[in-house]
């Protein structure tokens, strides 16, 4: 019981003790980076990557790495920039990092932006704040398409379709060959967003999906009614009972040949695959619906690397330097490569790297992305994060349960919006 | 205890009891059928669980989760415990739970004493605070506390980050301070019930109050103390949100969030997590099968024996 | 225990020597009653220096540290339920427009309180008394007995991902265990994704981790009561259900209090489940739940989850003047 007295004294202190000086500054050559890639994969692929980079480091500059699970880092966010970030953090493109930027918490690079090779203007937009300057270093992304087995389109003869009507058609064939069309799933709340956005990008276009994400369209519109409209009439092909199915589920009933399509992004449906099927896996971009936008956009989640703001080391010059060192070697195509052969799963953003050791389908999805017009994120990445965590995964899934009562869900998102976007102001 | 307690009413002689006695005799069998039934039922996930954990993700997927096994072994275990460096992450969990326990429940008897044994004044305010404390739910004090502890500085000695956020000591006081109303409720409850008599010899005795409690309150407690111990020890233990929103440092994360990093940011291979829920799980079921014979078979210390 | 025979000091014991007299809440409504009478004979000089020393110090710093981290949060709370903030820009004050837009325009919210209420009944109703049922089969002394509340307890260990995925591993649609049992390949039950049905299938599971715990607690409850006092009825010629309702169950009230206050903290507090399971949405709304997504996620609606929180804590600040005004009667009866 002495022991627990002590404790308790000792507990209670902290909170009248000042600090009295600093501990051990940064020497200037160490960077702090904070990972969210938590996965045995990545992690080693990130691991070689920044080891890579020390060896080549002339000045003998080092990065340590600060490991927090996917799950932890994305929601401890917030507290995380605000509190004790390390210097460079892993985060994604888009509305997720403009919100930052413009909370003052992200360095501006605009600098070493300025001199990075190798990067389309797609990628540069999305690497850029509201007020015009560049936050993001882009590393890698992974590309949405509708993905299905080749064996099954070759036992049926079938032919990746073009237009929604084909792709219709193609599914009631699917049907008639006691086929479930299109696998389909979202208890994890995220993966139906990949259908309503391409939905959405084929029937109106990226620029409407984009001001839609930011607040600035009604969800009430006619043409927000028209996406859940075309929905609608796919529901009738997808697996019944969504909103219970995991992913992984979905993936797996494409795997095992009960399913014919599914729409998912590059590194998802491949884990479901035992090894010797891989090769069998392919993809089609998601089919045209209205002439004008074609298949223009293509969904395609950004990761790369940013500057913390509140990161005490940076104050330091040295460490800066070092920092901005580090961002612009992982701007480079061998950068790229050294990550990308310890993880197939994505492709490189930079056309400087090397694309010979790709597989296929890596090499499909690099041709999908290069002849974009636009890039999007994905919906969770392209508005704020509260609109899509507690108003659009509720509404996607309200909309699976009763695709019927579209005019009750779009006015219930439409008055939920304005709560949220106007409080912002 | 008094020689009036007879083992059971089937020893009785008188004819009307005997039965009785018969009528026990095929109601135990009922009530083993009865407990044998529900144990097996309250089983029956942790066993499907376990056996999930020794059989090959791509065999569960590929046969649903309720089938023959192909392949058994003990892979994931070592990858589970390996993988998510769990060693690491369960020395930090103790760093928390193990003082966290002792100091809560320290102030906890403590304060159940001066409530339920000296009768301070206020007593009842002091209840009702430490009390309704305990009922609001985790998730409303954490923007407060984070702004809080953001802005206490720590010597470096104490904390690397030279705040209180993102040190142990904020994980370990809320951990404490969130607690304490539960344990300060049962506690005061508890000793409700022991004889006051043997306090009172005590004062004439000339005890004061540090002895008093001490001495001669907290080895009657004993049993709710055990029981205290063991739920607090579970739930310090399984935490996860104060870590989540008071840490930034991965180092620093407690186990639970050592299973998160089992989980992967798209695929998550359920049968190697379960691998790891089990071995974690092992140290809390540990706790309690130390502690239950002190709280299960101790309570009759405060009304009974003497 | 020594101390217990010490036949000085205090008061002549005015109860009869019978055993049975020693059942613990008859001793404590007696002793309850000797002790206000003794403390006003002893009058305000009963403590010393250093007794007052040691009561303010180690009852001083579990009161600050209440206040510090559970009360003064709290508050800060409600007032910020009044707000507008992102957790990092300014805050603007905007009266009563969260609670407006909670009630109007967040789909979410009424379902998470009808199911918060749901959950406390369930628990309250059928989890608790079958804790109790077991209890007291497992007291009467049975064999195996250490074996089977070893088994009972057990749910209560498990930490959140192990319940997720114990209701993924049976109550998948399409590779859980229950649906292979039941063979219902052909139009199998989606007990997880059907929203009339996963709420149940969740208060199940949260009755399987709250019986044991409640379990635990009425076994050293009922370990504690005199058995001459049910020897005694039973001379009386009182059966067995008779016994346990009119004897037993009024000594347990310590126990009910405790197992009570337990119930209604685990339906209000109730998360990990739901969380675990599909994140607490589609059918599985808690207002816990509300208030993370809407505080502890990267969403940070500070101001609008503080409001979600004032709710709930309204909600408990009713059962807490409840326990409070049965508390001061009980008192008053001691």
């Amino acid at each position: 019981m002495r022991g627990a007295v002590a404790g308790a004294g000792a507990i209670a202190l902290p909170a009248l003790l000042t600090a009295c000086g600093g501990g051990p500054g940064g020497d200037g050559k160490t960077v702090t980076l904070g990972s969210n890639a938590s996965d045995p994969m990545p992690k080693k692929a990130f691991a070689d990557a920044f080891s890579a980079y020390a060896k080549q480091s002339e000045g003998g500059r080092k990065v340590k790495v600060n490991i927090v699970d996917h799950n932890t880092f994305q929601e401890n966010i917030n507290r995380y920039l605000q509190g004790k970030p390390d210097d460079v953090f892993m985060w994604f493109a888009g509305y997720r990092m403009q919100f930052f930027a413009e909370k003052g918490l992200l360095h501006d690079i605009s600098d070493i932006w300025a001199k990075y090779e190798g990067f389309s203007d797609a990628l540069k937009a999305q690497s850029t704040g509201a007020d015009g300057k560049q936050y993001l270093t882009p590393y890698y992304y992974y590309p949405w398409a509708v993905f299905h087995r080749k064996s099954v389109f070759q036992k049926y003869g079938y032919t990746a379709p073009r237009t929604l009507d084909e792709y219709l058609a193609l599914a009631k064939q699917m049907q008639k060959d006691k086929l479930i069309p299109i696998a389909f799933c979202d208890k994890d709340g995220w993966p139906a967003m990949g259908t309503f956005d391409y939905i959405n990008m084929r029937s109106n276009g990226y620029e409407f999906h984009k001001n839609l994400m930011a607040g600035e369209e009604s969800w009430t519109d006619n043409r927000v009614r028209d996406v859940f409209d075309t929905w609608r009439s796919i529901l009738p092909y997808c697996q019944p009972g969504a909103n219970g199915r995991t992913w992984q589920e979905a993936a797996t009933s494409l795997q095992k040949k009960q399913t014919g399509m599914a729409v998912f992004g590059l590194p998802h449906p491949g884990q479901q695959f035992p090894e010797d099927e891989r090769d069998d896996l392919d993809f089609f971009p998601f089919p045209e619906i209205g002439a004008e936008h074609g298949q223009d956009a293509v969904e395609a989640p950004i990761d790369g690397f940013l500057l913390a703001k509140k990161s005490k080391s940076l104050k330091n010059d040295k460490t800066m330097e070092s920092a901005k060192d580090l961002l612009s070697w992982l701007a480079t195509g061998e950068a790229e490569d050294v990550y990308l052969a310890g993880d197939p799963n994505n492709i490189a953003v930079s056309d400087r790297a090397d694309t010979s050791k790709y597989t296929p389908l890596q090499k499909k999805a690099v041709e999908l992305v290069s002849g974009a017009r636009q890039i999007s994120q994905f919906l969770d990445r392209d508005t704020r994060p509260d609109f899509s965590s507690t108003v659009m995964v509720p509404a996607i899934q309200d909309f699976i349960n009763d695709p019927k009562d579209v005019d009750g869900l779009v006015h219930g998102i439409e008055r939920q919006k304005k709560t949220i976007f106007t409080s912002e102001s | 205890m008094t020689a009036a307690a007879p083992a059971s009413g089937a020893a009785e002689p008188a004819p009307p009891r005997r039965r009785r006695g018969h009528r026990i005799r095929t109601g135990r069998i009922g009530v083993h059928a009865f407990l044998l039934t529900v144990s097996l039922a309250f089983l029956a996930p942790l066993l499907l669980a376990v056996y999930a954990s020794l059989r090959p993700y791509e065999e569960t997927s590929e046969h649903g989760y309720f089938s023959l096994p192909r392949k058994l072994s003990f892979d994931y275990y070592q990858r589970a415990f390996s993988d998510s460096e769990m060693t690491k992450y369960f020395i930090n969990t103790l760093l928390i739970a193990v003082p966290g326990v002792l100091i809560t429940l320290f102030f906890a008897s403590f304060t159940a004493f001066c409530v339920a044994r000296l009768r301070v004044r206020g007593s009842l305010l002091l209840l009702m605070l430490f009390t309704a404390g305990n009922l609001l739910p985790q998730q409303v004090i954490v923007t407060p506390l984070y702004v809080l502890f953001n802005r206490i500085p720590l010597p470096y000695w104490m904390s690397d980050s030279m705040t209180m956020f993102d040190s142990y000591w904020a994980v370990l006081s809320v951990q404490i301070g969130f607690q304490i109303g539960f344990c300060v409720f049962v506690l005061a409850n508890y000793m409700r019930t022991l004889p006051q008599e043997i306090l009172e010899a005590a004062i004439v005795d000339g005890a004061g109050v540090w002895t008093q409690y001490l001495r001669i309150t907290l080895p009657l407690c004993r049993p709710a103390l055990a029981a205290l111990g063991t739920l607090q020890f579970t739930w310090m233990y399984n935490d996860f949100l104060w870590a989540l929103v008071f840490i930034s440092d991965g180092d620093k994360l407690p186990v639970t969030s050592a299973l998160n990093n089992l989980r992967g940011q798209f695929f998550t291979d359920y049968n190697l997590l379960a691998a790891g829920s089990v071995i974690v799980a092992l140290p809390t079921l540990i706790v309690f099968l130390l502690l239950q014979r002190h709280f299960i078979a101790g309570l009759t210390l405060g009304a009974g024996k003497g | 225990m020594p101390l217990l025979r010490t036949p000085g000091g205090g008061p002549p014991d005015p109860r009869p020597k019978a055993p049975a007299a020693r059942d613990a809440p008859g001793a404590a409504r007696r002793t309850g009653a000797r002790t206000r009478a003794s403390a006003r004979r002893r009058g305000p000089r009963r403590f010393t220096r250093r007794d007052l020393a040691v009561i303010g110090l180690l009852l001083g710093i579990p009161v600050l540290l209440d206040m510090v981290i559970v009360w003064g949060p709290t508050l800060a709370s409600v007032l910020l339920s009044f707000t507008s903030w992102d957790g990092i820009g300014d805050i603007s004050w905007v009266g009563l427009r969260n609670y407006e837009n909670l009630f109007t325009a967040y789909p979410a919210f009424w379902p998470a309180a009808r199911h918060n209420l749901l959950w406390l009944a369930f628990l309250g109703l059928v989890a608790t008394p079958f804790g109790l049922l077991l209890a007291v089969l497992v007291d009467r002394g049975v064999r195996f007995s250490r074996f089977y509340q070893s088994t009972l307890y057990m749910p209560v260990v498990l930490s959140l991902a192990v319940v997720g995925f114990i209701a993924q591993l049976i109550l998948s649609r399409d590779q859980g265990a229950l649906n292979a049992v039941l063979g219902n390949t052909a139009d199998p039950t989606d007990w997880l994704g059907d929203r009339d049905l996963n709420i149940w299938m969740i208060l199940l599971a949260a009755a399987w981790r709250h019986t044991g715990y409640v379990m635990i607690l009425y076994l050293a409850g009922l370990k504690a009561v005199d058995p001459s006092l049910k020897e005694a009825a039973a001379i009386d010629g009182a059966s067995e259900a008779q016994t346990f309702f009119r004897i037993v169950f009024p000594t347990l009230r310590p126990v009910n209090v405790i197992v009570g206050v337990i119930t209604v903290i685990e339906a209000l507090r109730a998360f990990d489940i739901v969380y675990a399971v599909n994140k607490g949405r589609n059918g599985l709304e808690l207002l816990s739940v509300l208030v993370t997504d809407n505080i502890v996620g990267e969403a940070s609606r500070i101001g609008f989850g503080s409001a979600i929180a004032v709710v709930l804590l309204l909600f408990s600040l009713g059962f807490v003047v409840t326990f409070l005004v049965q508390e001061i009667r009980g008192e008053s009866r001691r």
